[in-house]
């Protein structure tokens, strides 16, 4: 995009110190899941229905109490989407019908897991693009299905060890390309995220805000349960998974992906694997230099398309 | 009030118009589909003010329903068979929102084999839902129970949602005189949705479907619904009564035909028990004395009328059109539980399971299920459970399997 982006996020100072979401909250010390929804709805405000799908969120709201400002729907897993269709057309209908104010309308948001939005809730999130639904989607992608211990989920990157993927190879699967699957839509905008990147999650989440029609962010979320790592290392991984180059920030809007976050020069991929219990079988108790030279050429081939202005 | 000749089908979609439905989620199925058509014509004409979305699955639709009525307005979808169960997980959920809204159903028996014809299993499927659940014998009564649903469901004392079922085939696409009330009559028997406290808007935060930790808290809510079910059944009769006021027609909760001073009853739900009425009317000429007694309410089950209505009866032929593998019928087994250590209560009750996947009962076989029940009063004890097939049906069956069998020769050689 050539146009200039216009935000009031231009340094860490202009983040907002609002704290929207309340503490106290049942999530493992140190989730990565967490420290991005804490940022997003700061920027989203509290007119926001969260509309949740299965997952370690679900435990935000357990009677009587609840940590949002605003509204919540629990649907299930496969249909959050649908369920966003329903608040969205019953707000639509009764502001039509001047039986709700135009300020006491809600964004509606989706709020799953990387379970729900790259794998059963496929089907539903398409309807619900294809119909220009006007929401926004927030994945907090942990690469498993880390609610229930860390199974293999498709967001679940090449190698990793999980709690079904427990060989000497560790997952066998490619993470799936859930942004590619959103652009193929033609949505309104797709973005990635990271809870580390604080200044880019708000730019994304500002510029999502107000744009209409569908809207994917999808938050890489460092698990400390679930990749095995230390929970004061969260912050470090996720600066890492992004200077690797293992983890893309980027947008997608009006037909063009572009990447907000260039690592200038990138930190080799084993920086990132070895500070996380996931990738151990990599270097212990022998290197498993295949592997990883095999993660690094995927790394190394994505920017070289990214470069060549393929991607 | 105008009088015309239409089919269940289009029944169900007048009572959706007339009841007002802002929102309609949907999704195609054979027998169902002309609902959603009717009311998609009637919204592109501008007859109706309504908006229509057809979601990308029934489980995506009854999800969408759900949310909607959440947010505040009234809600009508329509299903049947491997959609209602393709839904099913969120037919058990929806109704801990305590956001009322009707669904109709129009029966047609479960796959494997497929089969698009009607029997009961699916709706069955969906009883322990939390959705009321309204059984319709003519067109006429699909349009009026769709109204009478609204207002049952959205009851203060209820606040659950109402499945409305009609027979594929037999109700959904056979037409019949049917009086279409007038709007205006409709708004006096059906007041706007009040969706209450539960509704989503910026002011005011809502938590719907919200997680509980510990059976104690679970099993709060649960019986909240349950007790909320159990209300509709002094609600139903209050709703019925004014129906009757507003238009004529009297709706009560089990509906019993010559059954005051019957021996054996027919006890069954849905479009046969017309078939039923006919086959009591010609014993009743042949001098037995024989009655019917319909349920037209199962969510929340009168069990206390129904004890009632069957009090002193030597027999009761329960006629199952659903098969519970393993078991046997379901409404036998229903009533059985509700006649059980209650005085006065029928000896017999025989179970018969027939009518599965748009099989015709026909008058004989009620006439012989009538002489099986008297037979089992005259020996004082139950007969074991029948499944209606009559020799006929059975050489034909072995035609196919004959013809199967060549194939499968054949295709050796």
């Amino acid at each position: 995009m050539s146009d200039e982006v216009i935000t009031v996020y231009k340094h860490m100072k202009d983040l907002p110190s609002s704290r929207l979401l309340g503490t106290g909250t049942p999530m493992c010390a140190g989730c990565g899941g967490l420290l991005a929804i804490h940022q997003a709805y700061d920027i989203l405000g509290e007119k926001t229905v969260f509309v949740n799908a299965a997952g370690c969120m679900t435990l935000l709201a357990v009677y009587p109490y609840t940590p949002f400002r605003g509204s919540w729907l629990y649907t299930s897993m496969a249909s959050a989407p649908a369920g966003a269709q329903g608040v969205r057309d019953a707000l639509d209908i009764q502001l039509a019908r001047g039986r709700i104010k135009a300020d006491e309308d809600l964004q509606v948001v989706v709020l799953s897991g990387d379970g729900a939005a790259y794998g059963m809730g496929l089907s539903s999130t398409s309807g619900a693009i294809e119909h220009g639904l006007d929401f926004i989607y927030l994945c907090y992608d942990n690469e498993g299905y880390a609610n229930t211990g860390q199974q293999s989920s498709p967001a679940t990157p090449h190698g990793a060890r999980t709690s079904t993927s427990t060989g000497a190879q560790g997952f066998g699967g490619h993470k799936k390309d859930l942004f590619a699957i959103w652009a193929a839509h033609r949505p309104a905008y797709v973005a990635t995220v990271i809870a580390t990147e604080p200044v880019d999650l708000a730019r994304k989440i500002e510029k999502a805000k107000g744009l209409k029609g569908s809207r994917l962010i999808i938050a890489l979320s460092p698990c400390p349960t679930g990749w095995d790592f230390d929970p004061q290392e969260t912050v470090e991984i996720g600066r890492l998974a992004v200077k690797t180059g293992m983890w893309a920030l980027k947008e997608y809007e009006n037909g063009k992906v572009t990447h907000t976050r260039v690592p200038p020069k990138r930190a080799p991929v084993e920086e990132y694997l070895e500070k996380q219990g996931r990738f151990a079988h990599l270097f212990q108790p022998r290197r498993n230099q295949a592997m990883l030279a095999e993660i690094q050429a995927r790394v190394d081939d994505y920017w070289a398309e990214v470069e060549a202005g393929n991607a | 009030m105008t009088r015309a000749l239409i089919t269940g089908n289009a029944a169900a979609a007048w009572g959706a118009r007339l009841a007002g439905a802002e929102y309609v989620p949907a999704f195609p199925i054979t027998p169902q589909t002309e609902i959603i058509e009717t009311l998609a014509g009637w919204i592109d004409a501008g007859e109706m003010e309504c908006r229509l979305v057809t979601l990308e699955s029934e489980h995506s639709m009854i999800t969408a329903a759900g949310a909607a009525a959440s947010t505040g307005v009234r809600v009508f979808s329509a299903t049947s068979s491997q959609g209602l169960l393709y839904a099913m997980e969120m037919i058990y959920a929806v109704p801990g929102y305590r956001a009322p809204f009707v669904l109709v159903n129009v029966s047609r028996g479960l796959q494997t084999p497929v089969t698009l014809e009607p029997d009961h299993n699916d709706v069955l499927a969906a009883r322990d839902s939390g959705f009321l659940q309204l059984h319709c014998a003519t067109c006429q009564e699909v349009l009026d129970s769709t109204l009478i649903a609204y207002r049952l469901a959205e009851d203060h004392r209820v606040r659950l949602p109402a499945l409305v079922n009609l027979d594929g085939f037999y109700l959904s696409f056979t037409r019949e005189p049917v009086e279409i009330p007038d709007r205006a009559a409709v708004d006096g028997f059906l007041p706007p949705y009040d969706p209450e406290t539960t509704r989503f808007h910026a002011g005011e935060p809502v938590s719907q479907g919200v997680v509980v930790l510990g059976g104690t808290y679970y099993s709060y809510f649960r019986y909240e619904q349950h007790l909320a079910a159990q209300r509709a059944l002094e609600v139903y009769d209050e709703v019925a009564v004014e129906f009757a006021q507003q238009f004529g027609r009297r709706y009560d909760a089990v509906e019993t035909y010559r059954s005051e001073d019957a021996e054996i009853v027919f006890f069954m739900i849905g479009s046969f028990s017309t078939k039923a009425k006919d086959a009591v009317d010609r014993l009743r000429e042949a001098g037995q004395a024989v009655g019917l007694v319909r349920p037209r309410l199962l969510r929340p089950y009168p069990a206390e009328t129904l004890r009632r209505a069957l009090e002193g009866k030597k027999g009761v032929a329960v006629i199952d059109q659903n098969l519970s593998m393993g078991m046997g019928g379901v409404l036998h087994g229903e009533l059985a539980g509700a006649l059980y250590g209650q005085a006065g209560m029928p000896p017999v009750l025989a179970s018969f399971i027939g009518g599965l996947g748009g099989r015709d009962i026909a008058a004989e076989e009620f006439y012989e299920m009538a002489a099986v029940t008297r037979m089992a009063c005259q020996e004082g004890s139950t007969p074991p459970p029948r499944l209606l097939y009559t020799a006929d049906e059975l050489r034909q069956m072995r035609k196919l399997q004959a013809v199967a069998h060549a194939e499968r020769m054949e295709g050796r050689k």
